[in-house]
């Protein structure tokens, strides 16, 4: 287990060593985005801008221009809300080479509560042109979206969650910004995950094994851009979808997978993720089980989609 | 300070980009007029005595950054860019067309010489002390100049990037508020009262000059003195919306307005153009 933020901390500091272009940006919270590191390692390449994420992400555009690559970082619900004009004029319109890497995202974020608790981030960036929005599973996949990203020009959305998750991916293993993966091959239904919830994902496969269901698993680590064509692949093979977020159900990967499949290939569908409210206070996993983002409530919904599947 | 042969020649300058500016808001019968006509004497001075910049060479790595943050006055820094050759002069009549270089607001994507996009008000200071950042990591000799309206004044976000180029002791940043006292909605005293500006300005711990903003030696010992300046530097020039052609002066409703046929002619009369 490891949080994804911290993966990020560790994977920007080894850029930092590696590039003298990396600069950091936060807005007064670089101890808990874990830009603090890179930071105490590379001060002179780190701008904290105080509470003040608007001038936070016009700063990193500046840096940008004159040929930096920044990395900036504060809170998604304020990354994607507060700084949302800012992001959309001073990154997405200009292709501004500007990595906004976002923690704390969805309800996760616990005690804090639905004021912190970002749930419709991915959805609003998800909107913007030239923007590409990812959404890594765990820590090894977090250090290798952190330095594709580094390696891609333009603007790219990350987003990360607060606590430790369980995890899926070796050390070893590669991103590819557009690209999704098959983690387990099915014939009946296929679970689609992005974030934490792949691992549910794949918890919930291994039930419906025991209730003599084949799941295919994905992860979709790049909401933007989608990998249509692995998800279309599956549509056809399996005839049944269930997507799973720690987001909205609104706009996010459920909205992203159901547009690819309407234009594509119509399929039944079933989405976990926030059903349109805000969270609360409440511990971490308490709150996954009250909103329905855990791996029973997976199998359950890949029962009720094999219901509707068109046989 | 500045010889008297060269603030004639900057006054000449000034005096055509004026109508560089309004022939393209004729032509185009879409744009800022107010706006562009009050900036452009600091612009003119800029682009045409200040700057260290090279139209053959828009990429020169030392070369001063300008950053229109009052990206409305477009027609203002279009107008200087073709004059200082980063691109055909002809080009001027696509202006706000479908499929011109020459979009509404600056666009970095699109026109040579602009630095960065800006439009949307109060952004653009940001993305000057983000340049001014850059330049500090890099070890470049390179100054940047940010234009900013007093209305704009009013965005929150100016005062955030305002306080952290002063935090950052950004001393090659110069900003210049180009105070025409009106916005859309009338004077900016009456709308919402941004002053009293330069006291504000010290109270964030920037070195305040103060000048006329159509008179080219007053500009010219400001940015002068901006230049020495061991800290951030801002120019309050007072300047008069619509300036050069008195049909257009201190009128708010111009600040989104082209000029008719009838009043391209007279414009051009007064400036000597015809």
């Amino acid at each position: 287990m490891i949080a994804t933020r911290d993966a990020y901390g560790k994977a920007l500091l080894e850029l930092g060593r590696q590039n003298p272009k990396i600069v950091a940006l936060d807005a007064d919270l670089s101890g808990s985005t874990k830009t603090a590191q890179f930071g105490k390692e590379f001060p002179e390449r780190f701008f904290n801008a105080g509470i003040a994420e608007a001038n936070m992400v016009g700063m990193a555009a500046g840096l940008a221009a004159g040929g930096m690559i920044p990395f900036a970082s504060t809170f998604a619900v304020f990354a994607a809300g507060r700084a949302f004009e800012q992001i959309r004029q001073s990154l997405a319109y200009p292709r501004m080479n500007v990595k906004v890497v976002a923690t704390h995202g969805g309800i996760t974020v616990g005690e804090d509560g639905g004021s912190h608790q970002s749930i419709e981030d991915l959805a609003i960036m998800r909107s913007l042109p030239n923007m590409t929005v990812l959404c890594p599973a765990d820590g090894p996949e977090t250090a290798a979206a952190i330095r594709a990203a580094a390696a891609f020009e333009g603007p790219v959305y990350i987003r990360l969650g607060r606590g430790k998750v369980p995890v899926v991916f070796t050390e070893d293993c590669s991103f590819e910004i557009g690209r999704g993966v098959t983690l387990r091959e099915g014939k009946d239904v296929t679970l689609i995950g992005t974030g934490l919830m792949t691992a549910m994902a794949l918890q919930a496969a291994e039930e419906l094994a025991g209730k003599g269901i084949d799941a295919r698993v994905l992860h979709l680590g790049s909401i933007k851009p989608l990998d249509e064509e692995l998800v279309l692949k599956a549509a056809r093979e399996t005839g049944a979808i269930v997507t799973a977020e720690e987001h909205s159900v609104i706009g996010g990967l459920g909205g992203a997978v159901c547009e690819a499949l309407a234009e594509g290939c119509p399929t039944p569908v079933e989405r976990i993720g926030m059903r349109d409210v805000f969270g609360q206070s409440g511990p971490a996993e308490k709150l996954l089980e009250y909103y329905g983002l855990t791996a029973d409530k997976l199998v359950e919904a890949a029962e009720r989609v094999l219901q509707r599947k068109i046989r | 300070m500045l010889s008297e042969q060269k603030v004639q020649e900057l006054e000449q300058t000034a005096r055509e980009l004026r109508v560089d500016i309004l022939k393209m808001l004729h032509r185009s019968q879409s744009g800022h007029t107010g706006g562009s006509l009050s900036a452009i004497d600091i612009m003119a001075v800029l682009f045409f005595h200040q700057m260290k910049h090279d139209a053959t060479c828009p990429d020169w790595s030392e070369r001063d950054r300008f950053v229109l943050s009052k990206g409305h006055a477009a027609p203002a820094l279009y107008a200087c860019l073709a004059r200082a050759g980063y691109f055909p002069k002809e080009d001027l009549a696509t202006l706000r067309q479908l499929g011109s270089h020459l979009q509404g607001h600056p666009d970095m994507r699109k026109t040579p010489g602009v630095e960065v996009c800006t439009g949307s008000l109060g952004q653009g200071l940001s993305q000057a002390v983000g340049l001014a950042l850059a330049n500090r990591v890099a070890g470049r000799r390179s100054r940047v100049f940010a234009l900013l309206g007093d209305g704009e004044l009013q965005e929150g976000q100016i005062w955030e990037a305002v306080m952290s180029a002063a935090h950052y002791q950004l001393s090659d940043l110069c900003i210049v508020v180009d105070c025409n006292g009106l916005q859309i909605d009338g004077f900016t005293a009456d709308v919402m009262n941004v002053g009293p500006v330069a006291a504000k300005f010290a109270a964030f711990n920037l070195h305040v000059i103060e000048a006329d903003g159509h008179d080219i030696d007053s500009l010219g010992q400001a940015f002068a003195s901006a230049e020495v300046s061991d800290r951030p530097a801002v120019i309050v020039a007072r300047t008069v919306k619509g300036k050069g052609v008195s049909i257009f002066e201190n009128k708010a409703k111009y600040h989104g307005l082209a000029p008719s046929d009838e009043e391209l002619q007279v414009s051009l009369q007064v400036l000597g153009a015809l």
